[in-house]
């Protein structure tokens, strides 16, 4: 949850346009509007982020790297890396090929195409999980062919895959299609004239035009994958050491009244945020010019 | 190398960009296509290269038929209207772009470049990116690039259209020169008549996806062949009429037109460019329009004067010189007779 409320407002403190000395207000309304900006990031993004780290290390630092190194604890630590290696690089590949497809080709069905890579940010994650669960549980549709053949989705691994799949896949297509739509098809087509083959021209002329691009998709979709915590919750059946995440682990270990547990783990995702937020902003401050054509 | 195209057919959708074209370029020749956007010379150009491929008709380089030809095994030289240049790269490597996978040895690659680097006068700049130079200077690292494999046809899809005025007038020159140089066969796409009847050996008119008419500069300012060269051409006057019995009867003027002698009448029109009419104080004779000047106006070598010939509605764009109008002594509000020197008729396919 944390790891998920750290990525969004950021986006949106992006997305806000710059101030404009021309439209200089009345310095009381500008002062009241700053003292609300910066009281309500205050109350609920700085206060909550300290609070994390404050009750991680309420009982010293003993403690809380104790926590850390729980076997539960690392196991949870050990899925949510291996849930994120698999998934980012099957949406980075997805991606590409999607904002491809859609920033250079005409064809039937664009549109819609785009609205469905839109469809996991509008779908609540608890329903992206439930999808999975009817799809392939005991009583889904293809569960009783699963079962046949001893494959079990729902309850592991996979599981957790397919539903961080799931609602990480717009993340990195979302960041390249404008991208791409930008700079157009002109230095691929000359890149042909000029005698490369397919793979060079994607290779020596594509990629470096989408690099900072591709590269901030994917820390956004790290991000998300793995602080993902509804879709997950739903296929995950919560067992310890197997099937816990780290944002599952700390529901379990808040549940549990193990309070400096759960902040432990909590605090690690909320560094993970900190981290993502850092190489944003680094790759903005470096690459700005390039990554303005994203429109943010 | 030679170019010949046959029956060239593509539509996009239901748009109909070209509507069977045949054109040779002769080995070494430079040839403008000139036409007004949505004519079809973009398309003709890409099909030229290979960008695009023709729904019907075919495509040969000298004797080979090169219709299915993709465009990578073509060897052509293109350059776009936007440069196109590979942004990431440094002028050096854009230019070198096209050997490295060409695979040809790294040093030849290397020699081959920095002369291509002295033709376009950039020597110096080899590590500046594209978007550290200035347009005209793109232009020039993206004409290098096109000519670095030693293509054996050179394309230009409005090359110069991004550029402002002085500087398109430059590299007109310069592209001029350079042809005379490499003699390299070479297709020059362009709206713009004066840079095509300035750069090319022959021009290509079109119009609607066809060729109203190829031929050198001189030819098509002479013999216009049909009512939309004459028009393209620009600074022209219309006349509507018909044509009956010998006579073609256009805004008020009567001349002969044996072309024509049958008692069919059928609907006609003639042009006159502005230089080919003339002013008199009084009608000589000769098939002359009654009307009033409407305004006077000195633009450089020519005076351009506006007469309103009103029983007609019909509004006349006369260029005279400065001396022809001093002897005249012009002033707005006389009424004077326009005679012309020159007219052209058209008759149209339709009867009235």
């Amino acid at each position: 949850m944390v790891g998920k409320l750290a990525s969004l407002p950021a986006r949106s403190a992006a997305l806000q346009p710059r101030r404009r000395p021309a439209l200089a207000e009345k310095g009381w309304v500008r002062w009241l509007l700053i003292a609300l900006t910066l009281g309500f990031i205050g109350l609920f993004l700085v206060m909550p982020l300290t609070a994390v780290f404050v009750e991680a290390l309420r009982q010293g630092i003993g403690a809380y790297l104790a926590a850390i190194v729980d076997t539960d604890a690392l196991a949870a630590i050990r899925l949510t890396v291996t849930v994120a290696a698999i998934a980012v690089p099957l949406n980075l590949t997805f991606g590409l090929a999607a904002s491809w497809a859609i920033a250079k080709f005409d064809f039937l069905g664009k549109s819609l195409l785009i609205t469905f890579i839109d469809l996991p940010f509008s779908v609540s994650p608890v329903v992206s999980g439930l999808i999975y669960v009817l799809m392939f549980g005991a009583h889904g549709w293809l569960g009783p062919w699963l079962q046949a053949h001893d494959i079990k989705i729902i309850f592991t691994v996979s599981g957790l895959v397919l539903a961080t799949i799931f609602v990480t896949f717009p993340f990195i297509a979302r960041e390249l299609i404008p991208l791409m739509e930008e700079q157009g098809t002109a230095e691929e087509e000359a890149a042909l004239v000029l005698g490369a083959s397919g793979i060079q021209t994607f290779l020596r002329v594509t990629l470096p035009n989408i690099k900072w691009g591709l590269l901030y998709g994917v820390l956004l979709c790290n991000a998300r994958a793995m602080g993902e915590f509804g879709a997950v919750s739903v296929v995950s059946g919560h067992i310890r050491g197997l099937t816990n995440t780290m944002p599952l682990h700390v529901e379990i270990l808040y549940n549990e009244y193990n309070f400096v547990g759960a902040f432990a783990v909590a605090s690690l995702l909320a560094l993970l945020a900190l981290v993502t937020l850092v190489l944003k902003g680094l790759l903005e401050w470096r690459f700005g010019g390039e990554l303005r054509a994203l429109g943010h | 190398m030679a170019i010949e195209l046959n029956d060239i057919v593509k539509q996009f959708g239901s748009f109909r960009a070209l509507r069977g074209v045949s054109l040779t370029v002769e080995d070494g020749e430079f040839i403008a296509l000139l036409g007004p956007s949505g004519s079809g010379k973009t398309t003709l150009l890409r099909i030229i290269a290979g960008l695009e491929v023709p729904d019907d008709g075919s495509v040969r380089y000298d004797d080979q038929d090169v219709t299915d030809v993709g465009v990578r095994e073509r060897n052509v030289g293109f350059v776009f209207q936007h440069y196109a240049l590979f942004r990431h790269m440094s002028v050096f490597d854009n230019i070198a772009f096209g050997l490295s996978v060409r695979r040809w040895p790294r040093a030849r690659a290397h020699e081959r470049v920095q002369k291509l680097l002295a033709l376009i006068q950039l020597e110096g700049l080899e590590r500046a990116l594209p978007s550290q130079l200035s347009g005209g200077q793109r232009q020039r690292v993206a004409l290098a690039r096109a000519l670095a494999a030693e293509p054996k046809v050179l394309l230009l899809d409005e090359p110069f259209g991004a550029l402002d005025a002085k500087v398109r007038q430059e590299l007109r020159e310069w592209l001029r020169r350079l042809h005379d140089e490499i003699h390299v066969t070479s297709v020059f796409v362009t709206h713009d008549q004066e840079e095509a009847f300035e750069v090319a050996d022959r021009v290509a008119i079109m119009y609607r996806g066809h060729i109203e008419q190829v031929g050198s500069p001189s030819e098509i300012f002479e013999q216009p062949a049909s009512p939309f060269v004459m028009g393209f051409l620009g600074n022209v006057n219309v006349l509507r009429g018909h044509v009956q019995r010998g006579r073609a009867v256009v805004g008020g003027l009567e001349i002969s037109y044996p072309q024509h002698p049958h008692d069919q009448a059928r609907a006609a029109t003639a042009f006159a460019r502005a230089h080919e009419l003339d002013i008199l104080r009084a009608a000589d004779g000769r098939p002359s329009l009654e009307g009033r000047v409407a305004d006077i106006r000195a633009a450089g070598a020519v005076v351009k004067v506006r007469v309103y010939a009103e029983p007609f509605g019909v509004v006349l764009n006369v260029d005279l010189t400065p001396e022809r109008r001093s002897e005249l002594g012009l002033a707005v509000g006389d009424v004077v007779h326009v005679v012309p020197r020159q007219l052209r008729v058209f008759v149209q396919g339709y009867s009235i």
